[in-house]
């Protein structure tokens, strides 16, 4: 490697060198200076952060690097700007928690931004290696994350659930990648898909195809991979929980696309049916599991793996609407999952006491007409009803599959939205129909700002829909 | 005044009410007078802003007029709003009844009236959203956003049993619906396109268009509602406020018969024809069995309820009956039921706000306190019956006069329903009416007051007048129904031919 495809390489990953930098100088001042740090620290990784997504912006790198194991096109972009976002939300929502959450440690910031890192070069993955050193990257972080708050029961087991059952599906994902590697004799996912196109697939590359396909379905949490999610989603402070129900799942569902309609696009039909079965049973596990929940950061955790199955619908679909749906679908569930945690966050009674179920919520409409009225446009969106941002994501998904004439998967998924929409309602029918059982203590400005802007996007999403819409499609376009 | 977009102005208008309720203090009798004026006041100017749509409408033409079309979405989807003769009248019918809606709410909603007004105007913005849209998605999204204030409504100013209603009311509606979105996908991947009037051209192909039909079906099935799919009406008639009973039986009952008239029948001839024997099985044990049970209630709402779901029978007969006195009857027994049902309705509303219940058996003797009251119930009931000389006469008679010209035994069954209407209805009306009056929670009960009058007496009228003279309405639709019906023939004969040539 020559210095020019050096600097051209490290020219291309501009993004992630901030991170990866930024984070290491900021590791120094934390150790340097302690825990009373913590708060410029933070500050300074959202500047990161702002700094990481602006260049993203502004330059718009294009183009492969170090030896085709980094890919930079307008799918990453995307992805990566959403991610970024993500990040950014989720680290300020910390900033007024910090102390009650026992967050106040200056290598929160630092994992967050080093899993942040992670997430974007696994967005940019395009070489088994780099897919699985970057998924590495991001889990080690978010474990540690998880159990930040180590004198909390809860937190820990979380932390230790996550690791534990990371670690299996990370050797799945590493043993299918051997497999793939044994029988295609490449890495790379531009090669892979060159020899699966040239030859009859062999039965070898079809287990290691099920295998990396396990390791990532982990990730972003689909049944029957999901186990994980209800626990660590109520055992990590919720901050932490906002923050890995936004941008890991963006990362991992973004390399999810890039590793089916790249390196296995030659075997479609293989991993379209298992795509299919996952998609089907992450709907019905996600509405019908939430249906008992008391605890709505449990149900937040169904909610998601329903979500994602909902996603799974556009890939499934396997063409370029389907791809450009899943990133609307993406979008507009990573908004409405930040806006929710926003209002769980603000989840305080005046005595200072944390609260978590869903009951805590009667009568939010009269104790707090506003945080009411954004969670409400949430709830409603989450269930799919129109004129809401959900509703175009579930429609442009499931235009995607009847395209695809999967008729089957999207009536019974579009029946379970019903079934999922009686759990959302509930939620609403608790703050509007209910009597007010104690107020909440005063909701801090970052808060409001972020659950009310959230509400504001998934209220206008029809009028500014069209350019959302016109970038995923941009974006899917990378892949055909 | 021609280039004014003035369906989209009538569609929105309730929302400058909505952004101006929002900065209104509801404290106090003076911050609930505000509410109420300024909720008045919106759908007052929005009924008279509307009456332009009918002034600026010509008779003659059987396309759509003042059409409005911008992309939207960048996807192939359009915002294209438009009227012709069928989906007018709907329009005005929605205007007019929310002032009558914002009136009858003037005490009986004692709580949270702010929040209550907001949600009454989105929803009158959704539900001339429904009848205005020319876009499949669009129409989907005014169609299903309805469910969220009015699941609000019954939620929070219903009844006893009112969350349990308002999840029927919610989860029923939504699960008939979502198919039809998913039909409505793939009339896009078969037409290209989501555009109602090109939709309308095209002709699916014959095994597609039973699979369409069945999923458009569902959702306005229940929608409508036709038996068996109707349980959830009674609930949320029931726990309903009033107002909130006159809009889903009033206006919400009639989005599924326009969807028929604008999406089934047109798009889907083929199969229309093949189901309609099915459609009016459905219709006739609608008619009969819903007013036996009917029959049998105690409860004021769910008999008027049970006696909604029997009349939207006779239209689903008369759209299916494909001629042009079924399909013209069934539009207008659509408006009369609209005017009708809602002053039922309004009419229980005033006792119950003095009485606090809708128990049949609480009342008696009414006559003798409440003469007014009797005389405007006395039409109301008259016109539900069908008597002639209301409008509930033309509607009925032209529905049955439209399925005898397809299917003899439907129109003697349904005929039938006539008979038990009147016998339901008048008995209802003798027991609450009628009789000595005993009971002493009624003897200090009031005649109507000015409130009320101004509410009741504008839809007394209006029956009478359309009973006599109905001419306006059937002159505003003929041109529409007309074309409908001559392209449904048209495409039936096509392919009757197509099969001929087959064998």
């Amino acid at each position: 490697m020559t210095v020019e495809t050096l600097l051209a390489s490290l020219h291309l990953a501009v993004p992630e060198l901030i991170l990866a930098v930024g984070a290491l100088a900021l590791l120094m001042i934390g150790v340097f200076n302690g825990d009373k740090s913590a708060p410029t620290v933070t500050g300074l990784a959202v500047a990161l952060l702002i700094a990481s997504g602006l260049w993203l912006l502004i330059a718009s790198p294009e183009g492969e690097a170090f030896g085709g194991a980094y890919l930079a096109d307008p799918f990453a972009r995307f992805m990566k700007v959403l991610a970024l976002i993500g990040s950014i939300v989720a680290m300020i929502m910390t900033v007024g928690n910090a102390r009650s959450e026992h967050l106040d440690r200056f290598e929160y910031p630092v994992l967050l931004l080093l899993a942040t890192l992670g997430i974007l070069l696994m967005i940019s993955a395009n070489d088994m290696i780099s897919l699985y050193m970057s998924l590495e990257l991001q889990s080690l972080a978010l474990y540690v994350i998880a159990a930040i708050n180590r004198d909390s029961l809860r937190s820990t087991e979380a932390g230790l659930k996550y690791f534990v059952l990371g670690a299996l599906s990370s050797g799945m994902l590493l043993y299918g990648m051997s497999l793939v590697y044994g029988f295609t004799g490449n890495t790379g996912f531009d090669e892979i898909a060159k020899v699966l196109a040239g030859e009859t697939r062999s039965l070898g590359v079809v287990i290691g195809l099920v295998f990396v396909l396990t390791g990532l379905c982990f990730k972003i949490s689909a049944v029957p991979f999901h186990m994980w999610t209800p626990d660590v989603y109520e055992g990590a402070p919720t901050p932490v929980t906002a923050f890995l129900a936004a941008a890991p799942k963006i990362g991992a569902m973004a390399i999810l696309v890039r590793v089916v309609s790249d390196a296995f696009q030659p075997v479609i039909a293989d991993w379209q049916q298992i795509i299919v079965f996952i998609s089907l049973a992450s709907m019905l596990l996600g509405s019908f599991a939430a249906i008992g929940q008391k605890n709505i950061k449990r149900l937040m955790a169904y909610s998601s793996i329903g979500h994602m199955g909902y996603a799974l619908v556009g890939l499934a679909a396997g063409n370029q609407s389907g791809v450009s749906g899943v990133i609307i679908y993406m979008t507009v569930y990573m908004v409405m999952t930040l806006g929710t945690f926003a209002c769980i966050i603000a989840m305080r009674r005046k005595e200072g006491e944390t609260v978590e179920g869903i009951d805590d919520l009667a009568g939010l409409s009269q104790t707090n007409p506003f945080m009411a009225v954004a969670l409400t446009a949430l709830m409603f969106s989450l269930a799919g009803i129109p004129p809401l941002a959900g509703f175009f994501g579930k429609y442009f998904v499931f235009l995607a599959a009847i395209e695809a004439k999967l008729y089957a998967l999207a009536i019974i998924g579009i029946l379970s939205s019903v079934v999922g929409a009686y759990y959302y309602l509930r939620v609403v029918k608790v703050m509007w129909f209910d009597e007010p059982k104690g107020e909440f203590d005063r909701v801090s400005t970052e808060l409001r700002l972020v659950f009310g802007l959230s509400g504001l996007f998934v209220l206008a999403y029809l009028f500014f829909g069209g350019p959302v819409g016109t970038a995923a499609e941009a974006a899917a376009k990378s892949f055909f | 005044m021609t280039d004014w977009p003035i369906l989209s102005t009538v569609t929105f208008l309730p929302l400058v009410g909505v952004a101006l309720l929002l900065f209104t203090r509801e404290d106090g009798a003076f911050g609930r007078r505000n509410i109420l004026n300024v909720a008045l006041l919106t759908t007052v100017f929005t009924f008279l802003v509307s009456l332009f749509v009918w002034i600026g409408f010509d008779n003659s033409n059987a396309g759509f007029q003042m059409v409005e079309k911008h992309d939207w979405l960048g996807t192939g989807i359009a915002y294209h709003v438009g009227v012709d003769g069928i989906s007018m009248l709907f329009v005005i019918l929605t205007t007019f009844l929310m002032p009558f809606c914002v009136l009858a709410s003037w005490n009986a909603i004692e709580k949270r009236i702010k929040e209550y007004m907001i949600a009454f105007l989105i929803m009158e913005t959704m539900m001339i959203g429904v009848f205005v849209a020319l876009d499949t998605v669009l129409f989907y999204v005014f169609f299903e956003a309805t469910l969220i204030p009015m699941f609000i409504i019954i939620g929070v100013w219903g009844g006893k049993d009112r969350v349990y209603a308002s999840y029927k009311f919610f989860l029923y509606t939504l699960l008939g619906s979502v198919l039809m979105m998913l039909a409505i996908m793939a009339m896009y991947w078969q037409a290209g396109t989501t555009d109602v009037p090109t939709l309308m051209k095209y002709s699916f192909p014959a095994g597609l268009q039973t699979w369409l039909w069945l999923a458009f079906f569902a959702s306005f099935a229940v929608k409508m509602p036709m038996w068996p799919v109707h349980t959830w009406l009674p609930d949320a008639h029931v726990q309903a406020p009033t107002a909130g009973s006159v809009i889903l039986a009033g206006v919400m009952l009639k989005l599924g018969g326009y969807g028929f008239l604008r999406f089934s029948l047109p798009m889907f001839p083929l199969a229309s024809d093949l189901f309609a024997p099915f459609v009016f099985t459905l219709s006739v044990i609608a008619i009969v069995y819903t007013s036996l049970v009917a029959l049998m209630q105690d409860d004021i709402k769910k008999l008027i309820a049970y006696s909604s779901v029997a009349h939207m029978g006779y239209v689903t007969m008369g759209i299916f009956a494909a001629n042009s006195q079924g399909v013209q009857g069934a539009i207008f027994q659509m408006l009369s039921h609209g005017i009708v049902s809602g002053a039922l309705f309004l009419c229980v509303g005033v006792v119950y706000d003095r009485l606090h219940t809708r128990e049949i058996a609480a009342y008696g003797g009414l006559v003798n306190n409440m003469p007014k009251y009797a005389v405007a119930f006395m039409v109301f009931t008259m016109a539900n019956v069908g008597l002639p000389g209301t409008s509930g006469f033309i509607g009925e008679f032209l529905t049955i006069i439209g399925v005898f010209r397809v299917n003899t035994w439907v129109a003697l069954f349904a005929a039938t329903g006539v008979i038990l209407s009147a016998s339901y209805a008048l008995w209802l009306y003798r027991r609450v009416i009628f009789g000595a009056l005993e009971k002493d929670s009624l003897k200090a009960l009031l005649d109507l007051s000015g409130r009320e009058k101004l509410i009741l007496y504008p839809l007394l009228a209006l029956t009478i007048f359309f009973g006599v003279y109905p001419a306006p309405v059937f002159d505003a639709t003929a041109a529409s129904v007309d074309l409908l019906l001559n392209n449904y023939e048209a495409a039936l004969k096509t392919a009757q031919q197509v099969a001929l040539s087959l064998n």
